[in-house]
């Protein structure tokens, strides 16, 4: 020990040794909220988790993180009305992160790149029969399969996708997508059988398969009561958007009026003006703001020169012409019919009224209840029947393609665990990342990459698809725009603005750790933590 | 006119405002970024929760051991920063440090550069560091000398706008209209009279020494890149770092920073840098705010705002608004600068 100077009796020592964490009051943790993509997401896919891993460079990866819950990312990069963009919290500053390009755009190198997911669970011996092959069907598949489970699907059509390939139209998601998803799940050891319609599923259970999932869609265009001389100018969406697959389109002539206002009235409008119409007029009986087509699907709509009929509702079919009459909301906004009529030229009439399903294979098993039409499940997508589930459009619900991937892999997990003899597991609810948590001053202002679109005059005359992809780079972008809301990207804001070096950097991947020896709880790394991935809470006693 | 040099990285979520970020190279974060910086104020010092002095006093000796591969000297006058990390026989400091006196700072720092220089140690570099009150006001006929005679120092103010260490008292860099123990809020004009004080940047611009410049803890970016610049000059430098106090300024901890980014964006704290007298750089403003949204968080100004909320004294308000008003006028901090588009 050195000898201290005249006066001094202790010797130097560092403050270290004053642990000044006993101050704290309140400390900060660490948490992972839910970003409101992911709880937007109706397939319940990691929004923001295969957004990071984008943003990093690690396309492939991010891709395998969106295969853990979807997997047909190419064709929900195209189709999907992302509920998700419109929960971003990014909107808020200046616009949504485009989420869906970049799934499209991870979907299509996946493709090209021929990446694929390995089963690598063992056989469990289980045999599974998924009746329909669309989105619900081929998403329970996917996941019964990566079970390690014997999966059949059959489907009456003569190719798979259902309403993928069915009720989609090519300009919005071309074929080749939907092959190339498709021919990924044969290729793990899914069996498909097409042209095999089934019309009774107790007798599948009886036939040795251990489960069943129902996903048969629904298929059936609702016919309303009009009244008409000529039954042969009016047909239904479904069956013009059916036939254009099978080889069998319609003739429409040159004026179409379509009648009805959701997303398949904005489809069957489109299609007819690639068909030759040269007036397409749609007809709805409310006006815009009350469509239920979205947004996007009207604006391409009417790019494209298809005319719209609000507060209309379609009386009569007279020879080549429609009686319309005029309708006006009442204080409730329900519509309510005015007495004034109209007629309208038409070579054709259109009907995009909804769609029902085709209940008859359920008929008769016990215990399976339906209820307006569909199939009532619980929110395991279990059926009153022990070891038959349902999922998609046929249980009703918000009919999408993205619901029902999510309903097929969740069913798929009921029946993965029914066959194990236990209950399915849920994964704990998260605190949800609302936008007034994230300090925004840390976000460079960053406007939206816009994916090119097909010129309004081409678009008349060709089924090619409408809307273009981003580039790599691009789409390298647009993942950077995400804000991360509610889980840390490892920004270093927190190991840097604590006064008192009371946080500890762990390394790339690993993020950071509080030093609770000295941490005087003030809370600045929370208030400064750019997306509220930080807490303060009461100090434990 | 032109914006400070820095690092300007779009689109990585977080780039130049934040302390780093994992999709940049070590090279583009801030040196309070790298899990190795000097610490240069350690943990276990006895500043209060969410002092902006301690994060102040890190950002800038760590940034100047960067700069100096570790070879730098510093030199303190009394105040707070001296009081809280060097209780006998504790220290805070990870480099050589010294105090003396509360008005010598800067005299002491200009006897160890020439100590250095004697030496032949040209590359070791010297920080003088005080509070506002040692050097607005107690230290101010040393410091005018440093800067006189050129003295190879760079000069740090932390600015928190009163004595804080002795129980909040009135400095020459007190806001007016900002209560202290010696300006308490009663009277005709409660809190700090207007037209007092002294605006130190402009002071030691005034003395036409290489290189001044002020910054926040806000901005931690802007800051570095500032001590960066400093130590490319040799001679009399000044830096004015404006830290604020939740003791004194009766602000919640945790708002330290934001308080600091608030101070500049209203234009009540203009960021700039100047070379031989003249300003060469100013730092934008990129979300104008009204001067109110910085005094409410502020106990020191509650007597403006009544019980509610409400502003109670709005003519005093509209004084402080004019007040930020010509520093942005004089500054041009709502000037977009060249190539840029208004961030």
């Amino acid at each position: 020990m050195r000898e201290n100077p005249f006066a001094i009796t202790l010797d130097v020592g560092s403050s270290l040794a004053n642990k000044t964490g006993s101050w704290r009051v309140e400390r900060p943790v660490y948490v992972h909220r839910l970003p409101p993509c992911n709880q937007g997401c109706p397939a319940g896919e990691d929004i923001q988790g295969w957004l990071s891993l984008a943003e990093e460079g690690d396309g492939e990866g991010a891709w395998r993180r969106i295969m853990e819950v979807n997997p047909l990312p190419a064709v929900m990069g195209r189709a999907c009305f992302h509920p998700c963009e419109t929960a971003c919290n990014r909107a808020q500053i200046d616009e949504a992160v485009g989420i869906n390009a970049v799934e499209r755009s991870l979907g299509d190198r996946a493709v090209r790149q021929g990446w694929t997911v390995p089963v690598t669970a063992p056989p469990t011996g289980h045999r599974v029969l998924v009746v329909g092959a669309g989105p619900a069907g081929l998403s329970a598949a996917y996941h019964l399969r990566l079970s390690g489970h014997e999966v059949e699907v059959r489907d009456s059509a003569a190719l798979p996708g259902g309403m993928l390939r069915y009720g989609i139209p090519a300009y919005r998601l071309p074929r080749d997508v939907v092959d190339a998803e498709v021919a990924r799940i044969e290729a793990m050891g899914v069996t498909l059988v097409m042209g095999s319609p089934v019309t009774d599923a107790a007798r599948a259970l009886e036939e040795g398969f251990d489960a069943v999932f129902v996903g048969v869609g629904a298929q059936r265009g609702r016919r309303a009561e009009i009244p008409a001389g000529d039954a042969g100018r009016v047909v239904d969406a479904v069956s013009l958007l059916h036939g254009l697959e099978d080889g069998s389109p319609a003739v429409l002539g040159r004026t179409v009026v379509v009648y009805g206002g959701g997303d398949t009235a904005m489809d069957a409008a489109r299609t007819a003006e690639r068909l030759g119409a040269t007036e397409t007029v749609v007809v709805y009986r409310r006006n815009r703001d009350r469509m239920p087509a979205h947004d996007e699907e009207v604006e391409d709509a009417l790019a494209e020169g298809v005319r719209m009929r609000w507060l209309s509702t379609v009386s009569r079919v007279e020879g080549g012409r429609l009686v319309v009459e005029r309708m006006e909301l009442d204080a409730d906004g329900f519509p309510r019919p005015t007495g004034e009529l109209e007629e309208l030229e038409a070579d054709s009439l259109v009907l995009a009224l909804g769609q029902d399903a085709d209940l008859s294979l359920l008929e008769g098993v016990a215990g399976v209840r339906t209820d307006g039409g569909v199939v009532a499940v619980d929110a395991d997508q279990r059926t009153g029947h022990p070891g038959v589930f349902a999922g998609g459009d046929v249980v009703g619900g918000e009919r999408t393609i993205t619901a029902a991937v999510g309903e097929g892999r969740r069913a798929a997990a009921a029946v993965d665990a029914w066959l194990d003899g236990r209950e399915p597991g849920h994964p704990a609810e998260r605190p949800v990342a609302t936008a007034d948590r994230l300090n925004t001053w840390y976000y460079e202002d960053a406007p939206r990459t816009i994916r090119p679109r097909l010129e309004a005059v081409r678009r008349r005359s060709t089924f090619d698809e409408v809307v273009g992809g981003l580039d790599d780079e691009e789409a390298l972008f647009e993942a950077r725009r995400c804000l991360s809301c509610g889980n840390c990207f490892e920004c270093d804001n927190c190991f840097g603005v604590c006064p008192d070096n009371a946080v500890i950097k762990l390394g790339p991947g690993r993020g950071y750790e509080f030093d609770l020896d000295f941490c005087k709880g003030c809370g600045i790394c929370v208030e400064e933590c750019p997306c509220g991935a930080i807490d303060l809470v009461p100090e434990p006693r | 006119m032109s914006a400070p040099t820095r690092s300007r990285v779009r689109f990585y979520q977080v780039g130049s405002s934040a302390v780093g970020n994992r999709l940049l190279g070590a090279d583009q974060r801030t040196a309070q970024a790298d899990p190795d910086r000097t610490n240069s104020l350690t943990s276990g010092h006895r500043a209060c929760q969410g002092c902006g002095e301690a994060l102040g006093a890190r950002y800038v000796l760590d940034a100047v051991m960067r700069a100096t591969g570790g070879q730098a000297v510093a030199v303190n006058a009394t105040g707070c920063l001296e009081v809280f990390s060097t209780p006998y026989p504790q220290t805070s400091w990870r480099l050589p440090w010294l105090h003396s006196l509360f008005a010598n700072a800067p005299s002491v720092a200009t006897g160890v550069a020439a100590a250095l220089r004697v030496q032949g140690k040209a590359d070791v570099r010297v920080v003088g560091q005080a509070g506002d009150g040692g050097t607005v006001d107690i230290g101010m006929g040393a410091l005018s000398g440093m800067f006189e005679r050129n003295d190879d120092v760079l000069f740090v103010c932390y600015d928190n706008e009163a004595y804080m260490n002795t129980g909040v008292q009135r400095s020459g860099a007190t806001p007016p209209a900002a209560r202290t123990a010696t300006t308490e809020a009663v009277g005709a004009e409660p809190g700090n009279p207007f037209g007092q004080g002294k605006d130190m940047p402009r002071i030691a611009m005034a003395h036409g020494i290489p290189y001044v410049a002020t910054a926040t803890v806000g901005d931690l970016f802007d800051l570095e890149t500032k001590v960066e610049r400093a130590m490319t000059f040799h001679g009399a430098r000044y830096l004015h770092v404006l830290v604020p106090c939740p003791l004194g300024w009766g602000a919640a901890p945790k708002d330290t920073i934001r308080l600091a980014r608030l101070a500049q964006q209203t234009g009540l704290f203009p960021v700039f840098e100047a070379e031989h007298g003249e300003v060469t750089g100013v730092s934008p403003i990129r979300r104008k705010v009204p001067v109110e949204q910085y005094l409410r968080p502020q106990r020191r100004f509650a007597h403006l705002f009544d019980e509610t909320g409400a502003v109670a004294a709005s003519e005093v308000v509209g004084r402080l608004q004019a007040m930020a008003d010509r520093t942005i006028a004089r500054y041009g901090l709502l000037d977009a600068p060249d190539g840029e588009e208004g961030s």
